[in-house]
């Protein structure tokens, strides 16, 4: 447990945070970028359980915040859910592109 | 190197894998697949750091209940069988670019930065005391936040209802 640096756990969040990035510019379809947000998230979590852990293990405050986080990405995810099977409904499609019926 | 340092090793491959998959495969379903298994594998690491509590909250949350919710919603806009059309050469290759070299200025920050010694004591993230954390009556505790999740997620709920439910045809 002790035998593995604090930066390769860290490193492990930021390949992930960063590979939640790449599908988030990449992916066009609206559930896909909802993935890979939800990998950044998980990333973030990974973080504050590492520094807790590691950092001040004299204090839980770190779980606190990933368990607020994990709540709330819960809530966004079926705000994002509810939002795209009602434009699906409108439009029969759920491309990020197709979605411009705001714009003037 | 333990048996412990091989088992982080492989539980950090497992996860990058599965995340790498997510976001490259060409079937939207297949996606939700390895999105699963990423966040099985975090939840992995959580028991290996030996944080139970968040790794039950990890599997019964996102498993069992945001990756659920994401197969019913691909499966209701019909998307399960399609291959999604790949993105453009051009945004992938500079979204690579700038995450790579994101990702790897993060790193040189990682290592150059000198990390203070954590104290001594044994981390103790027992469900007892992240149930001090959360409600006590103590000016420490996360009172305040915690109703203010219970909220949020009541007004999610209704928002969500109000968004998906179908709009009712004028009736007179």
């Amino acid at each position: 447990m002790s035998e593995i640096p604090l930066e390769h756990l860290l490193m492990l969040s930021t390949a992930l945070f960063f590979i939640g990035a790449y599908g988030f510019l990449t992916r066009r379809n609206m559930i896909a970028m909802l993935m890979s947000l939800e990998l950044m998230l998980n990333s973030v979590n990974i973080n504050f359980i590492v520094f807790n852990k590691y950092l001040f293990p004299d204090t839980i405050e770190g779980l606190g915040f990933t368990i607020f986080i994990i709540a709330i990405a819960a809530a966004e995810a079926a705000v994002a859910i509810a939002i795209i099977i009602n434009l699906y409904r409108n439009t029969k499609n759920i491309d990020a592109e197709n979605a411009d019926h705001l714009k003037h | 190197m333990s048996a412990s340092a091989i088992a982080f090793y492989c539980i950090a491959a497992f996860i990058l894998i599965a995340g790498i998959l997510t976001v490259t495969t060409k079937k939207l379903f297949r996606a939700a697949i390895w999105l699963l298994f990423s966040l099985i594998g975090i939840a992995a690491l959580f028991f290996w750091m030996e944080v139970e509590f968040a790794a039950a909250v990890q599997v019964i949350v996102y498993v069992g209940g945001i990756v659920v919710l994401i197969i019913f919603s691909i499966f209701l806009t019909n998307q399960e069988g399609v291959n999604m059309p790949s993105a453009l050469k051009k945004r992938s290759l500079f979204s690579g670019l700038a995450v790579v070299s994101a990702a790897a200025y993060t790193c040189t920050l990682l290592c150059s930065h000198y990390w203070m010694k954590g104290s001594e004591e044994v981390f103790d993230p027992s469900v007892k005391k992240i149930g001090y954390l959360l409600v006590a009556n103590t000016p420490e505790s996360f009172v305040l936040p915690f109703e203010l999740v219970s909220v949020l997620l009541l007004a999610a709920m209704i928002g969500c209802i109000v968004i998906a439910m179908k709009a009712q045809p004028e009736s007179k």
